[in-house]
This record gives structure tokens, C-alpha cells and sequence, in this order.
């Protein structure tokens, strides 16, 4: 049955868990939440992926190539995830905090 | 035989002529400069040869214009050639340059003979005759020019060939520098003349002057080229050279600076003669700047005291005499004249000069000299002839060429030249013969002079030779080839005994009985005139404004570079670097949730400059 | 529909707050979690049902408890509040506030987002689910990125256990 769903509302909803991430990744001080918010970033993405790929319908189906992308999407994150935890972990044997503003050699 | 017949074309006799000196000059540098003798020998020899080529030119006809090789050719607009013109004038001029050549390399083998740098000496000679021949046997004005400062070159070299004697280095300096000066405007004068006449050959310059209309360009370009002269032939206010060229050996000071290259200058306006009867005015200047000389030089000549700088003020003098008479327009050959007859006996003057230098072991104040008649008799007669000659005692060469030149200025009418040419011929006798009384006269005062003996035959036979000259050269059979024109022959003066030359030899009497009334059996100079004697001061008056220049134009550039050039090109730029380094330091945290926070807003303004 | 819709987005949304909002690690984590339950519902409320069972079996299922792992194996503790950060709030603030607006502003200016959720026709039976069309896609047109993909977690092995190592004394 139609339904009053909209795309913009999934745009919306999009947008609004992408922001929350990007203010988690700003204000957090540990470096495991800011990384977890960075994730959440991801996903908010994908979720416009596949409203995308749903709207542009092709002979009744979805676009299936959106789906493709999520899939090759999902499995870069898990990797990403694994190699950016052990430096994580390599930085915390290190530095033995993991408060992002006390790592700052960097510094000028 | 086909090499015997090219041998014998007027067209490899030319070019002979013109590159012997070179090849000789280069195979002295390269090959022979160890061998002192053998290159003095090339030398000479190839002096020889030249002189008998200019000889067989002479004789071979009328005016051939040998082979041209193209140099620049820019079409219709602009062409250059290498290419050599033998026709009267440079015919003449050549049996001069080679035959005086010739008798200086002689002499030089005996005055060098125990000189450290013979051989560079003799290479400087050689290359010197190549670049005299190119000036005379150019056909255009470009290519005079190439070989003119190649004579500047050579002079350079011959000058300062004595270096380690700091004098003789800066004298070679200055004579460089002042020719300089001179060719800045002949440079200007040759590019005039282009612009007028479309061309810079002599034949098609000639051609080209009838049609000339614009008067004022005209004497403009005559003028710059004339700044040419100025600069070779030493004419105020570029003489200043000439005596300082003094620091060179004397066989240098007879050939370059009497005879030949300081004729140059004479020889160019003679070229172009017929630029200069087009141009009035210009050659109304010509004159008056000959005139001035000859005087100012005369009366400097009165109080120097160094044998060969009385002879090179003597140089001056005359030179100004040629000038004039190039000047006065009129159809006649008088300057070439001169020119000729003063290059012998001026040449025999420098080289008796430097006969008796060379027996007084190099000795040339006249004071320290005396009583050399006895000693030195050959030397003594022969410098006697060439004195008679230059004061114009009747019936020698220089009395005829000098004659020539006052009777062309009387006929045309030119009276300021001709009131100042008759004081400088009651000068010049006066001065000359305080000269040979002085040095050659009386009682010996030094013992340098006491122990001087005759030269060497290898150095007085070159003497003789110019004796003879100086006293026969201006008739028919010896200047008859050697002008151009063909008529400033003795027999058309003989009829001509006029006020002129009264006037003339009453200033000759008034001089010479002068000169031994106030010089005889003299120790020391009775007249001191410091004006005179210190050069009217324009050296200092020259080195002064060129301080003074020099000073204003160091005082700018420091001005400039101190508040213009080290705050706008340097300071600048480097300050601003630094603050736009500083300033984007401060960027650099170390924070990487600053750095999210510079992404998220370069996200934002992205996306805002993407939607307006 | 759209009743659910309402439901699953504010569970993705309150989840992701409590990430942010959350001192403890181990409460964002699970904030994060359900944060993804909601977002796979959403998913298949779009007809992507591979792409939401695998949302929840990977990322939820194997990236959160990763992240559990290492939480609990650093023994990382709860964030202490320092004096009140207020350039942070004010920069983070700014930030999300302008990205927020400028979303608005996109979305009501565009025509393609009110194209509305309409039901699928489409045939059908035995090879026509999603899984079976993205299984074909995936074998055939999109081979090569399976191979670079699979490479990838090689690279991504071997670099964890590479970083992993502690220093050889």
C-alpha cells in the first residue's frame, strides 16, 4: 500500500545520526568512543545508500548496485575497524592513557 | 702554371697584403714565442713582403675593387662585407704603412735585441700591420670600424708592453679608454650615415650623397663620425692619450703614433671626403677643432722636456694641421699630403729620438743630454733633416705639404684656421730647435751622454732612408703615385710665392734665432711657463669630472639600494613568508579532534558553497 | 508503515546520543548497538534484507564485540570531566548546528526527495530475491572488487597482527 514515506525522510534520519557522530567525534576525549562514533558516521551513510538504491526503481526491482557497494562497504569497515583497534592498542602500550588531548606531540 | 697566375692576380695580392701580417702575428703567438729570434725574423720578413706587395699594387693600374665576402645581408635593407678597395687613395696610404712598417722593424731588431718580451713585441707589430691595412683597404665603414678597434687593440698591447711599469699600463689604459670615447661616436655617425644614404659602402655612399636633403642630419652624422678622428687622431679634447703613449718603446711611438695609426683618423675623413664638401657646417667645425689643436699642442710643446714628448706634442700639432686641411674643403689633397711627408720625417724623428735614447742607456730627459753632434753624427744629421723638415724650411717635403695646407685655407677663405695655422708656424720652428740645441748642441752635461757612441748600422740605415724621404718626398716622381688626385704636385706650388709663404718663413727665421738666442749653452730651462708645462691641467681637470660622476652616480646607487631595493625586494617578501608562516602555526595543535573539527567545517562551508 | 518507520528511527537516533552522551565505554558500546538494530530495521523496511541481516551479523555482531574486547582487555576507564570544555561544545556545536541546517535546506530544495515509497512489483519466485541479484552482480560484474576486497583482509591480517607485536628486546 503507498505509504507516506518519503525519501527525504530517510535522507533526514541520514543526516541526523551523521551529525550525532560527527559531534561525538569532536567532544569525546577517549579514543575507543571517538572511534565508535566514526563508525556510527559509516553507517549513517550506508542507511543513504540504500534508500538511494531503493528509490531508483529498475524494471520493479531496486537498483541492486547500491547493494553491491553496501556489502563492499561493510567489509572495508570490519577491516578498518580491526587494523585501526591494534593501533589503538599499540598507542595505549605506549602512552598508557588513551585521552586524545594528552597525545599531542605533534604539537608546534 | 695556374697557382703562378693566381699568385699574380691583383686580387691575391690584396688579400695577401692584408692577412700576411695575421698569420705571421698568430704563428708567433701559438708556435714561436720561446724563439725570440726567429719570431723578430718572421716578423720583419713578412713586413718585407708586404712592402713589396703595396709596391706592386701601386704600380699595377687604376682602381680595382677586389673580391667582397659577404658577411651580414640582411636583402635590401642592411649588407656587410669583408671586402678590400684598392684604388689611389689606398694605394698610397698603403706604400706609407708598409714602407714605414718596414724601416720600424728594422730598427726594432736592434733597439729590442736585449728586450725579455721580443717576442710579443713582434707579434704586436704584425698584428698591428694587419689591422692598419684592414682600416685602409676597407670598402665600408663597417668593416673600418672592426679593423679600427683592432688598431685600438694593437696599440693597447704595443703600449703597455713594458706592464710591470705601472705607468706604462695605465698609459695603455688611458689611450684604450679616450679611443673609446671617440668610437662611441663613430659608431653613432656610421648608423647616421646609414639612415641617410641606405648603405655603409663607400662607393654606393658616394653615390648616395647628391640626393641627400635633410642638411641638419647631415652635418650631424659628419660630426659623429668626426668624433672617430677626434678619438685616433688625438685632437682636443681626446688628445690626451698621445703623449701619455709615450711609455712604449720609441720604434712603437714612430710607427703608431706619428706615422700610421694616428693618421687613421685623416685617412677616414679623406675616405669619405665627399660627406664632408656636402656638409657645411661640419666641416667649418673640422677645421676650427684642427686649429685649436695644432695651437694648443704647439704651446704645451714649449716647456716638456722629455725628448719623446716634445716629439709627441709635435705629433699633436701637426695632426691638427691635417685635420684642418681636411676640413677646408675645396678640392685639394693637401691633408693626405701632409700626411704623408709628416709620417716620414715625424717617423725619422721618433726613431733618431730613439737612437739617441738607446745610446744614452735609455735616458730621456734633454737636460741630461748635450754635445751629442760629436758622438752621434749619423743620428745627429739625419734627426737635423727631419727637424728641417717638420719646422718647413724651404724646399724640403714638409715645407710643400705645410704650404699646401695654409694656401687651401687662404683660397677658401677660412681665416681663423689659417691666423691659427701661421702662429703655430712660428711656433714650431721655436720649439724644435730649442730641441736639438738643447740635446744634440753645446757642451756635454751627464755622463751618460758623455759615453754614448753611434747606433748600430741595423738601426741608423732605417734612419738615412727616412732622411732621404723627408727631404725628396714631396716631388713629383715619389708623390705622384701616392695622392690620390694626382695634382698636389711640387710644380703646383712653385709659382705660387704669396703672402703665405713670406709670412711662413719670416716665422721660421723669428723661431729658430729665437730659440738659439735663449737656449744656447744653457744648463737649465730659462723660461718656466707651469701652464704650459702641466698640460693646460686637463688631465686633472678630466680625472676631477670623472670623480665627480663616478661619486654621484655610487651616492644613487647606494641611496637605492639601501632604501629602495633592501625594504621592496628583500625585506618584503622575507617578512611575509615569516608571518604567513607564523601565523598558520598556530593551526598546528596536535589536537586530532581539532583536526576533525577544521574538516567538519571545510565540510560545511563546502556544501554552503555548493548550494548558493 | 510509517508508524514503524517513526519507531526504528528514534532507536537509531537515541542510540547514537547515548554514544555521544555516555561516560562509560562500555554503555556507548551498547547504545551503539542498538543503535544499529534500528538502522537494520530501516534497512529492511527498504526491501535490503541481505544488507540488514548482514548489518547486524557484521557490524553489530562482530565489530561491536571487538570493540568490547578491547574496552574490557585495556581496562579503559570512564572519561573524567575535566573544567567545563567550552570551546569544544562551542566549536563541536557550531558544527553539527551548520551541518544540520545546510541538510534542511538540501532537502527541501531538491524534487528527487519526495519521491514516495511505493511497493515493489516485481516478479515473483525462485531467483528473484535480493541475495539471488546481488549474488549475480557480484559474480559477475563486480568480480574484480571481490578479488581487491579479499586482498584487503589479507592486508588487514596480517597489518593487526603485525601491530600487535610487542617490541622484541
Amino acid at each position: 500500500m503507498e505509504t507516506a514515506l518519503t525519501l527525504n525522510h530517510f535522507l533526514l534520519v541520514s543526516g541526523l545520526l551523521f551529525a550525532i557522530g560527527l559531534a561525538g567525534v569532536l567532544v569525546r576525549r577517549n579514543l575507543i568512543v571517538i572511534f565508535m562514533c566514526l563508525e556510527l558516521m559509516l553507517a549513517a551513510a550506508n542507511l543513504t545508500l540504500v534508500a538511494f538504491s531503493r528509490f531508483n526503481v529498475v524494471d520493479g526491482e531496486p537498483a541492486y548496485d547500491g547493494h553491491v557497494l553496501l556489502f563492499f562497504i561493510i567489509t572495508v569497515a570490519a577491516a578498518e575497524v580491526a587494523v585501526g583497534l591494534a593501533i589503538i592498542v599499540a598507542l595505549f602500550r605506549s602512552r598508557e592513557t588513551t585521552d586524545v588531548t594528552k597525545i599531542n606531540s605533534m604539537k608546534h | 702554371m695556374p697557382l703562378l697566375d693566381t699568385l699574380q692576380t691583383a686580387n691575391f695580392q690584396a688579400w695577401a697584403l692584408l692577412l700576411l701580417p695575421l698569420i705571421v702575428a698568430a704563428f708567433i703567438l701559438v708556435v714561436t714565442k720561446r724563439w725570440s729570434g726567429i719570431s723578430s725574423l718572421l716578423s720583419v720578413g713578412s713586413a718585407l713582403i708586404t712592402l713589396l706587395l703595396a709596391i706592386k699594387l701601386a704600380a699595377g693600374g687604376d682602381s680595382t675593387e677586389i673580391g667582397s665576402l659577404p658577411w651580414i645581408d640582411l636583402g635590401d635593407t642592411f649588407r656587410v662585407d669583408i671586402g678590400l678597395k684598392v684604388d689611389e687613395l689606398s694605394r698610397g696610404m698603403m706604400l706609407i704603412v708598409t714602407s714605414i712598417g718596414f724601416l720600424v722593424h728594422l730598427f726594432s731588431l736592434g733597439y729590442m735585441k736585449d728586450d725579455a718580451g721580443k717576442s710579443r713585441y713582434f707579434g704586436g707589430l704584425s698584428l698591428f700591420m694587419f689591422s692598419m691595412t684592414g682600416i685602409v683597404l676597407a670598402n665600408n665603414f663597417v668593416m673600418m670600424f672592426i679593423f679600427w678597434e683592432l688598431v685600438g687593440v694593437s696599440s693597447y698591447i704595443l703600449i703597455g708592453h713594458w706592464y710591470h711599469k705601472n705607468s706604462a699600463a695605465e698609459a695603455a689604459k688611458k689611450a684604450f679608454l679616450t679611443n673609446r670615447i671617440g668610437d662611441f661616436g663613430f659608431m653613432i655617425g656610421i648608423l647616421l650615415v646609414w639612415v641617410l644614404t641606405g648603405s655603409i659602402f663607400f662607393d654606393e655612399i658616394q653615390a648616395a650623397v647628391g640626393g641627400i636633403t635633410n642638411m641638419a642630419l647631415l652635418n650631424g652624422a659628419v660630426l659623429c663620425v668626426f668624433c672617430g678622428a677626434i678619438g685616433k687622431s688625438a685632437q682636443v679634447p681626446l688628445h690626451v692619450w698621445l703623449p701619455d703613449a709615450m711609455e712604449g718603446p720609441t720604434p712603437v711611438s714612430a710607427l703608431i703614433h706619428a706615422a700610421t695609426m694616428v693618421a687613421a683618423g685623416v685617412f677616414m675623413l679623406a675616405r669619405v671626403v665627399f660627406l664632408i664638401e656636402a656638409a657645411d657646417m661640419a666641416a667649418e667645425v673640422i677645421a676650427w677643432i684642427g686649429g685649436i689643436t695644432a695651437l694648443v699642442a704647439a704651446l704645451m710643446a714649449l716647456q716638456q722636456n722629455d725628448i719623446k714628448r716634445i716629439l709627441a706634442y709635435s705629433t699633436l700639432s701637426q695632426l691638427g694641421y691635417m685635420i684642418m686641411a681636411q676640413g677646408i674643403s675645396g678640392g685639394s689633397d693637401a691633408g693626405m699630403f701632409h700626411l704623408y711627408t709628416h709620417a716620414f720625417f715625424k717617423a725619422l724623428l721618433f726613431l733618431g729620438a730613439g737612437a739617441v735614447i738607446y745610446a744614452c742607456h735609455h735616458e730621456q730627459n734633454i737636460w741630461k743630454m748635450g754635445g751629442l753632434r760629436r758622438k752621434m753624427p749619423i743620428t745627429f744629421w739625419t734627426f737635423a733633416i727631419g727637424t728641417a723638415a717638420l719646422i718647413a724650411v724651404p724646399f724640403t717635403s714638409g715645407f710643400w705639404s705645410k704650404e699646401a695646407i695654409l694656401e687651401a685655407a687662404h683660397e677658401q677663405h677660412m681665416h681663423g684656421p689659417y691666423w691659427l695655422g701661421m702662429i703655430v708656424a712660428f711656433l714650431t720652428p721655436f720649439y724644435m730647435t730649442r730641441l736639438v740645441i738643447v740635446a744634440f748642441l753645446g757642451g756635454v752635461r751627464t755622463e751618460e751622454s758623455a759615453n754614448a757612441k753611434e747606433v748600430p748600422a741595423v738601426m741608423w740605415a732605417p734612419l738615412a732612408v727616412l732622411a732621404f724621404m723627408a727631404l725628396f718626398s714631396a716631388y713629383g716622381f715619389i708623390a705622384g703615385p701616392l695622392l690620390a688626385r694626382g695634382d698636389a704636385d711640387v710644380g703646383h706650388f712653385f709659382g705660387h710665392i704669396g703672402l703665405t709663404a713670406i709670412l711662413s718663413f719670416i716665422g721660421l727665421i723669428v723661431g729658430v734665432a729665437g730659440a738659439f738666442f735663449l737656449y744656447k749653452d744653457k744648463k737649465k730651462d730659462p723660461i718656466n711657463i707651469p701652464l704650459f708645462a702641466n698640460k693646460f691641467y686637463i688631465d686633472e681637470i678630466y680625472l676631477g669630472l670623472i670623480r665627480i660622476f663616478q661619486d654621484t652616480l655610487a651616492a644613487f646607487l647606494d641611496f637605492f639600494d639601501r632604501f629602495v631595493l633592501d625594504p621592496v625586494v628583500v625585506r618584503f617578501p622575507a617578512l611575509s613568508v615569516m608571518s604567513a608562516g607564523r601565523f598558520l602555526r598556530i593551526f598546528q595543535v596536535g589536537n586530532v579532534q581539532a583536526y576533525a573539527f577544521y574538516f567538519g567545517i571545510a565540510v560545511v562551508a563546502l556544501i554552503l558553497f555548493l548550494i548558493l | 508503515m510509517t508508524f514503524l518507520f517513526y519507531i526504528f528511527a528514534a532507536f537509531a537516533l537515541i542510540g547514537g546520543i547515548g554514544v555521544v552522551v555516555n561516560k562509560n565505554p562500555v554503555s556507548a558500546a551498547f547504545s551503539m548497538v542498538l543503535s544499529f538494530l534500528g538502522l537494520a530495521a530501516l534497512f529492511i523496511q527498504l526491501n535490503a534484507f541481505l544488507v540488514g541481516i548482514l548489518q547486524i551479523l557484521v557490524y553489530a555482531g562482530a565489530i561491536m564485540v571487538l570493540f568490547l574486547f578491547i574496552i574490557m582487555l585495556m581496562d579503559v576507564p570512564e572519561e573524567e570531566r575535566k573544567r567545563f570544555p567550552f570551546f569544544t561544545f562551542v566549536g563541536a556545536g557550531g558544527v553539527v548546528a551548520g551541518f544540520v541546517a545546510l541538510l534542511v535546506i538540501v532537502l527541501k530544495r531538491a524534487e528527487i526527495g519526495t519521491a514516495k515509497l511505493v511497493p515493489l512489483e516485481k516478479a515473483e519466485g525462485v531467483g528473484t530475491s535480493d541475495v539471488h541479484r546481488i549474488g549475480e552482480l557480484l559474480f559477475s560484474q563486480y568480480w574484480f572488487p571481490i578479488q581487491v576486497v579479499a586482498i584487503l583482509l589479507l592486508v588487514a591480517t596480517v597489518g593487526v597482527v603485525v601491530l600487535s607485536k610487542k617490541e622484541l628486546k
